[in-house]
Parts: C-alpha cells; structure tokens; sequence
C-alpha cells in the first residue's frame, strides 16, 4: 500500500521482505490518472493485413473490477483482448491505429515484455509447460531475473501464487509432479497461478473456461471474485450467464465493434441496443 | 429415388458367404493382411540378414573369439585380423560429425522454424531437402578435392597452432583422417538435423509460444526456454537419425578418411572406419578368413548401429520422463 504508482517492477517481483499479507495489496491507481480506470481503448482500429477487424473500439476498464467481453464467434472479442497486451503481434501483418493505454501510458510505446509482465494472460486451453508444477509457476520469476539460488524466495513467491489460485492446498504435496498430470480444471488454475506469480496489474482471461466442466468452472469463476481484490481482470466468454455472474460491466462486441458497454446488470437486463437485446435473448448469436 | 431403395433388406440381416466376399471386397480384411505381410517382411529381412552374417562370419568367429573387437591388427597375409581400429574410426568420425552438426543444425532449425518469415523458411528447406538427397560420393568429391587441401595448408596447421598441446592435435598435417572424415559427415548429416528439427519445431503449440510471452519472456527467452524445451524429444530424433546415417556412412568417408587400419590419438591422423574397410577390401577378398573377418566386421557394425539406437531410445524414455518433472 506504501508502494508508489511509479514503482520498478522488480520490486514487485523480488520482495525485500517475506511475503506477508501487505505485500500482496496492490497500489492504487496514480492521482494523475483518470480515477479508477487501469486500462482504456480510445478510438482503436485494428486490422489483419488489409481485413479491418475491430472498428473504432473505445472501452474503460475500470480498476479492480471484472470486465467482460461477450459477443458471437468471430466477432473479435478475442482479438480485442489481445490487443490489450499487445499479443496480436505474434501474428503478422498485423496493424493497430489508436491509443490503448495503461495507467494512462501508451502501450504501445512500452517495452513488450514489461507491458505483458504487468498485463498477464490466461488462455482458452490450458497450456502449462512440460514441467513440474513448481516450474511452471517458477518460469516467470525466472525469466523476470529472481536468481535461480533463491530458492527460498522462489518457494514462497511459489506458494503465494498457487495460494492466490486456489490450487494450493490441491498440490502443495506434489510440486515436483509434472503439470500435466493434473486434470484439467487444476491446469487451468496452475495457468492462473503461473500468470499472478509475475504480479500482474491486469490479467486478461481469455474464454478460460470453455475447455472445463461446470464443477471447474464455478472454481474458477469463484476465483476470479477473490481475484479481483487486487487485479483488474478482463475476461472474454462466450458464455452470457457467465459474463453475468463474475463481470461488474459488459461489452457486447459484434462485427469489430462495440456495441454497447454498460455495468453489467444495466446490460442483461435493459439493453440499450436493439442488437445487444437481440443478442442476450438468444435471437442471434 | 427413394422409391428404389425402399427394397434394401436392413443391414446385419446379411450373412453367408456371398455377404463375407462383399465384405472382404469392402477391403478391411484384405487391407489388413497385405498391411500385416508388409509389416512382418521387416522383421524378417532383419532376422535373414543377421543370420546370414551370423553363419558367414563363422570362421572368423571361431578363430579369434571375442578377441577379435580388442585386437589391433588387421594382416591378411598372416591372417591377423582385429576390429578395434575400424570400431574407432567409426565412432570418432561419427562423433566429430555431430559435434559439428548438432550445434550448427539446431541453431539452422530454430532460425527457419521461429525467426524466419515463413515463406522464405520454406524455400530454404526446399533447399536443404535436396541437399540431403544428394549421393554421398558427391560429397566425398568435395571432401577430397576442397576440403582435403583446405584442411592441409590452413585448418590443421591453425589447429596444431593453436591447440597442438591437446593430444587430439598432434602429427603431421595430411588433410585426410579422422578429423576430415568427421567434417565431411557434418556436411552430410546437418540437413537431416535441420529438416527434422525444424518440423518438430513448427509443431510446438503456439499457446506454449504465447504463454511465456505473456509472462513477459522476449523471443529469444520463448524459443530457448519453453519452445525448444518442449520439442527436445524429436530434436534428439533427429540428432540419432543422423548418427545412424553417420555410423554407415561408407563412400564419402572412405574418400578421405585415409584407409590406414590404426587407432590415433590425434584427429589429424588418418584411420579407417567399418564401412570403409567393407567397401575397399571385399572384392579382393582371398581367403575364407579374410572374407570371413571382413563378414563380422559387418555384424559388428550392425550390432554397433542396434545398441546405439537402443541407447538412444532409452536416453528419449529418461530424459522425457524426467523433464516432465523437474525442468
């Protein structure tokens, strides 16, 4: 809570002090920037090759709350979010015109891997890597400089993380296993466990649950309630009831743009747009 | 239309001869067998052809024993022969052949797969794909005609300069032996690597890509750590492949390797492998010993070939189960 907006990154990752319950609560959004948003999209055009995908895109995403992106396949919700830690550039002959900014800096300006150190992701697919629990957590930490003979900061930056994704308990036996002997809903929670170990500000989640069953995903889905205490989360779903459940406010997306945003209830229950009624009633989509 | 085939008894109403000939047309059973003599005829080539070393190399088996492998000598006119020379000439130039062409393999194949825009990556192992068909005496053309002389006048006399403390550095600088023959293998085996390699690249998930970039790897940090990593296994694929090709590789390094049955410690000095003493001495083959001698040779090459492999496969079986484990 001490901490200042400006702080380095490594202070975060590297704690001085053993990990105690203060180090966990995340700084407050600097005065300078627009109260309480982290992250905001301002007229965004973005384009694969020569194909236009998103249109004039304008989103405020508000911090320490759930955002969610909902619309029909292909819509570009998923791009949009990718464009939120620039991870569309994976892909070529991609372009985006517009500011999307990050406590009021532009992204695209910053260092890529500072920016998806401070905006984490989570995927559709559980992807951990081919090695033991421990190391897929341990892999951020390690690339981001905590020195390998730190074993003793490691552990526990290790354990706070799997304790923040509610895998703890489920594992704390096993670290040394490797990932993909856990079942699915637990990969995926080990996916969230990797992506806080680097302390993320803001953790993109991208349909995280269409790969798991219901009794999973009401795990994550709980999850990401206490998540939100100390991370701004924006999550894509295809999923309404869900969007409805863990999401503060809503974006439909259909062809490139949005259509409407509003605090989440305001949407599913008085739509302003025709099309998003449409949507939400079950008429297209 | 559907008038006609309202005629059609049902299915599994039909049975009896006639119904098990259609069936048989339909072609799983005869699929099966012709697929299962395929498969067989393998196993029993392999076995014809270790029988038929067994029996030929019984003469020289029953004269020198297991002594053989450790003998030094190889004499036809006083009937001395010994393994031990070409076994090493074997497996040093084949080791010489992947320290070079691992590293330089691998880096190629991570170039096409990962850094590479990917047309140009395509047209590159176009290339690299021909140069793996290319026969193997064009390559011990080169061998003598440009990499003998350079290796005579620059490479070596550099090398004893330089390392000629190390006893793999040492005597007189021929241009063939050891150390040429071994090049020349790299030359060979590195499209095998590339090739192989790069396709076990390509077929790394992109999530895996994408998850340690968005943990905010750099490139460099996503291919080295996670892409490779998890590719490792085809990789050491590709790599025994090559080691495969190398131990019997016969014409190239009998071009510049020497054909001097003696075991050096220097690279510099020329030796002789198995497959070359096979190809050089078979058909000058005087007496039943000789040939004989020269017959076991080739079970010890064969023999020499199977237990790498095993060795191989078993380093794939540890090496996965353990780096699933602990990274």
């Amino acid at each position: 809570m001490t901490q200042t907006s400006a702080r380095p990154a490594f202070s975060k990752l590297v704690p001085r002090v053993p990990a105690t319950p203060e180090t966990l609560v995340k700084s407050q959004p600097s005065a300078s920037a627009a109260p309480g948003l982290r992250m905001q999209v301002r007229n965004m055009n973005f384009y694969y090759g020569k194909v236009q995908a998103l249109h004039n895109i304008n989103l405020n995403i508000a911090t320490n709350r759930v955002t969610a992106l909902i619309g029909p396949s292909g819509c570009g919700k998923s791009t949009l979010l990718r464009t939120l830690n620039r991870m569309y550039e994976t892909v070529r002959n991609t372009r985006l015109e517009g500011e999307v900014l990050l406590d009021n800096e532009d992204i695209l300006s910053q260092d890529v891997t500072r920016l998806r150190r401070r905006v984490g992701m989570v995927f559709q697919k559980p992807n951990p890597f081919p090695k033991s629990i421990f190391e897929n957590v341990a892999y951020g930490l390690r690339i981001n400089g905590l020195p390998a003979n730190q074993t003793g900061r490691m552990a526990d930056a290790v354990e706070r993380s799997l304790v923040r994704a509610a895998l703890w308990e489920e594992v704390k036996d096993q670290l040394h296993k490797s990932a993909y002997a856990l079942s699915g809903g637990q990969q995926q929670r080990l996916c969230i466990a990797r992506a806080l170990a680097v302390d993320p500000e803001v953790l993109l989640l991208d349909e995280p649950c269409s790969a798991l069953d219901p009794v999973n995903t009401a795990k994550v889905e709980e999850l990401l309630f206490h998540l939100k205490e100390n991370c701004t989360l924006v999550i894509v779903t295809h999923n309404m009831q869900q969007a409805a459940r863990v999401s503060d406010s809503t974006a439909f997306v259909l062809t490139g743009e949005v259509i409407e945003f509003s605090p989440t209830p305001q949407l599913f229950t008085t739509p302003s747009d025709p099309r998003t009624e449409a949507y939400i009633t079950g008429r297209f989509g | 239309m559907a008038t006609a085939h309202t005629t059609v008894p049902p299915a599994g109403l039909t049975w009896g001869p006639r119904a098990l000939v259609r069936r048989l047309r339909s072609g799983d059973e005869i699929a099966r067998l012709v697929t299962l003599v395929f498969a067989l005829l393998t196993v029993v080539i392999t076995a014809m052809l270790v029988y038929q070393l067994w029996i030929l190399s019984a003469l020289a088996r029953h004269k020198f024993g297991w002594h053989f492998l450790v003998a030094q000598d190889w004499d036809p006119v006083f009937n001395k022969f010994g393994a031990l020379p070409f076994v090493y000439g074997t497996l040093v130039t084949s080791a010489v052949g992947l320290f070079v062409a691992v590293p330089l393999g691998l880096g190629a194949a991570i170039f096409l797969a990962e850094l590479a825009p990917r047309r140009f990556s395509d047209a590159l192992t176009f290339l690299i794909d021909l140069l793996a068909a290319v026969p193997s005496v064009i390559y011990g053309l080169l061998g003598v005609f440009i990499l003998v002389p350079l290796m005579r006048s620059e490479v070596q006399p550099a090398l004893k300069h330089t390392l000629g403390f190390l006893p793999l550095f040492q005597g007189p600088a021929y241009g063939i032996g050891f150390l040429t023959a071994g090049l020349v293998l790299a030359i060979m085996i590195v499209p095998f690597i590339i090739s192989v390699s790069r396709e076990v690249l390509l077929a790394v998930p992109q999530d895996q890509r994408e998850a340690a970039l968005g943990l905010g790897a750099t490139k460099w940090e996503s291919t080295w750590k996670t892409v490779v990593p998890y590719a490792r296994t085809g990789i050491m694929g590709s790599i025994f492949l090559a080691l495969a090709r190398a131990l019997g590789e016969t014409m190239a390094v009998t071009m510049v390797i020497g054909n001097n049955p003696r075991i050096s410690a220097s690279l510099l000095g020329p030796g002789y492998s198995i497959a070359s003493v096979l190809a050089n001495e078979f058909t000058e083959a005087t007496g039943n010993l000789y040939l004989s001698a020269l017959v076991e040779l080739g079970l010890v090459l064969f023999l020499l070939t199977f237990v790498l492999n095993g060795l191989a496969r078993l380093l794939i079986l540890v090496t996965t189960q353990r780096g699933s484990g602990v990274g």
